[in-house]
């Protein structure tokens, strides 16, 4: 199953650790909150990628099925 | 009614008597989503989202499910959601019923905001006339955001109106955690007529993917700035001639408000208002907001006050919009002032190219595009102030309004 990373920025303040230990995949903007590679998480980096998420103090950054999986399994709204 | 006829929605019917004089009582409509999803009308929030996969989804659901009529009009240069409901409560209040029906939905919360009083008491009057009891007319605060979805059920919850993360949707999980239908005033005014008139009928006028008429506020140098009701796919001409004519020559037009798009003057006349054309030439329709911008105003003072109140206008929430919008308005304002270095535009792009898509609503997106926009249509001002500082127009009158909405950061 792919993976990939996100951040849920409501909860994410910037503390940068996961741009620490997962260089490979998130940079942070010019403020220090994290741009995550929207790619999908490679399995060679996957327990890195594991780590960071495990490392957020604030329980931001989330490790999940590809979003074009989960598109198919959601219904959706929109607003307007 | 002629099927072509204008106007549709604004016929007049402030009373239930004047109302049920200009459209039939509203027959019961076996199958409204059906109904709704071959008349492909779209949602006139902003997003133009077809409102038949929202009542779908709704349907769907599981629990009590609630209506909210969503007149939640944030955005400044916007005032057809508040002149539907002053003109034709009825209407609206029609189509919030019908969705209720054809959703399973017991509730009606109509969201007004507290600077539209008049809207308010119209709808009051109209729930009065009907002894309508399921419908409750709840105030909402003034802010740009507070019309967005999420948001606007937070202050239906007695929260500051701030958005949350989607999804789930609203349609999936909203007031009470329950499925809930929120719709702009204008979208159920339409479903109110194709309940009684029909798909076909809705589809008389507009183009193939974006039918129907459409309210828009034409405000900025026009002899008589308002509220409109318009063929969608109407030319920009056109609706600047049903606004009395342009006051003084046209620098450039914003279409669909703040978080919408600058158009160069030149180019103005020839674009069409309907989702497709406006897509192929890079513009928004948001919730139809028109402005014209006269060339006697100084366009670099206006949008840098505009993203200076857009930047005032976040949540508080997410740490891309409130910096990074907050940065992108203060270089806006340096350069407006002439502090600005060769490298502003640069870092305007790279910040702008950072703040997108990385907020919970569309905040960041949204602004992102306005100030895009700009500095392309208004390049050679842009650098002219760069370099020199304020000219003699950044004194005038403003033309794009900034009201005085209550912040939500904290």
């Amino acid at each position: 199953v792919k993976r990939e990373l996100s951040v849920d920025p409501i909860a994410c303040t910037g503390h940068g650790a996961c741009a620490e230990l997962l260089p490979e995949l998130i940079s942070l903007d010019d403020w220090g909150y994290p741009i995550v590679d929207d790619a999908g998480v490679p399995d060679a980096l996957l327990a890195h990628a594991k780590r960071a998420v495990a490392a957020c103090p604030t329980l931001a950054l989330n490790l999940q099925a590809s979003s074009a999986m989960r598109r198919r399994s959601s219904k959706r709204g929109g607003d307007g | 009614v002629s099927a072509v006829e204008l106007p549709r929605l604004l016929r007049g019917g402030g009373t239930l008597e004047e109302h049920l004089e200009a459209h039939a009582p509203l027959p019961a409509e076996p199958d409204l989503i059906d109904a709704c999803a071959r008349a492909g009308l779209r949602g006139r929030g902003g997003a133009l989202f077809p409102a038949a996969v929202k009542l779908q989804a709704v349907a769907g659901g599981r629990g009590a499910r609630t209506v909210v009529v969503n007149a939640a009009e944030g955005e400044p240069m916007s005032a057809k959601d508040r002149v539907l409901l002053e003109r034709a409560p009825h209407l609206v209040l029609d189509g919030a019923l019908a969705a209720a029906a054809a959703v399973g939905a017991r509730d009606v919360i109509a969201a007004v905001p507290g600077s539209a009083g008049r809207a308010a008491a119209a709808l009051e009057r109209a729930l009065a006339q009907r002894a309508e009891r399921r419908v409750r007319l709840v105030s909402v605060p003034d802010a740009f955001l507070a019309g967005e979805e999420t948001a606007l059920l937070q202050a239906l919850a007695g929260r500051p109106p701030r958005p949350r993360l989607t999804p789930p949707w609203p349609a999936e999980r909203g007031l009470n955690r329950r499925p809930t239908l929120v719709q702009n005033p204008e979208t159920l005014a339409h479903l109110a007529l194709i309940a009684r008139h029909g798909p076909d009928w809705f589809r008389a006028l507009g183009t193939e993917t974006h039918p129907g008429s459409t309210l828009v506020t034409v405000g900025g140098c026009v002899h008589r700035p308002g509220v409109y009701e318009i063929e969608v796919g109407m030319d920009l001409a056109g609706v600047v001639r049903a606004a009395g004519g342009a006051t003084e020559r046209v620098r450039a037009v914003l279409t669909g408000g703040y978080h919408g798009t600058w158009v160069d003057g030149a180019r103005t006349p020839a674009v069409r208002l309907d989702a497709e054309s406006l897509e192929a030439a890079g513009l928004r329709m948001g919730a139809g907001a028109i402005v014209l911008l006269p060339s006697s105003a100084c366009p670099v003072a206006e949008v840098a006050r505009v993203v200076g109140w857009l930047a005032e206008q976040t949540a508080g929430q997410c740490g891309p919009c409130v910096h990074g919008v907050a940065a992108i308005a203060c270089q806006l304002d340096a350069i407006r002032a002439g502090r600005a270095d060769r490298l502003a535009i640069a870092r305007l792009d790279r910040w702008s190219a950072q703040v997108a898509g990385r907020g919970a609503c569309h905040h960041p997106d949204g602004t992102v595009d306005f100030v895009a926009s700009a500095l392309e249509v208004f390049e050679a001002e842009v650098e002219m102030h760069r370099r020199f500082g304020p000219c003699e127009q950044c004194g005038g009158r403003a033309v794009l309004a900034t009201p005085a909405h209550a912040r939500l950061a904290a």
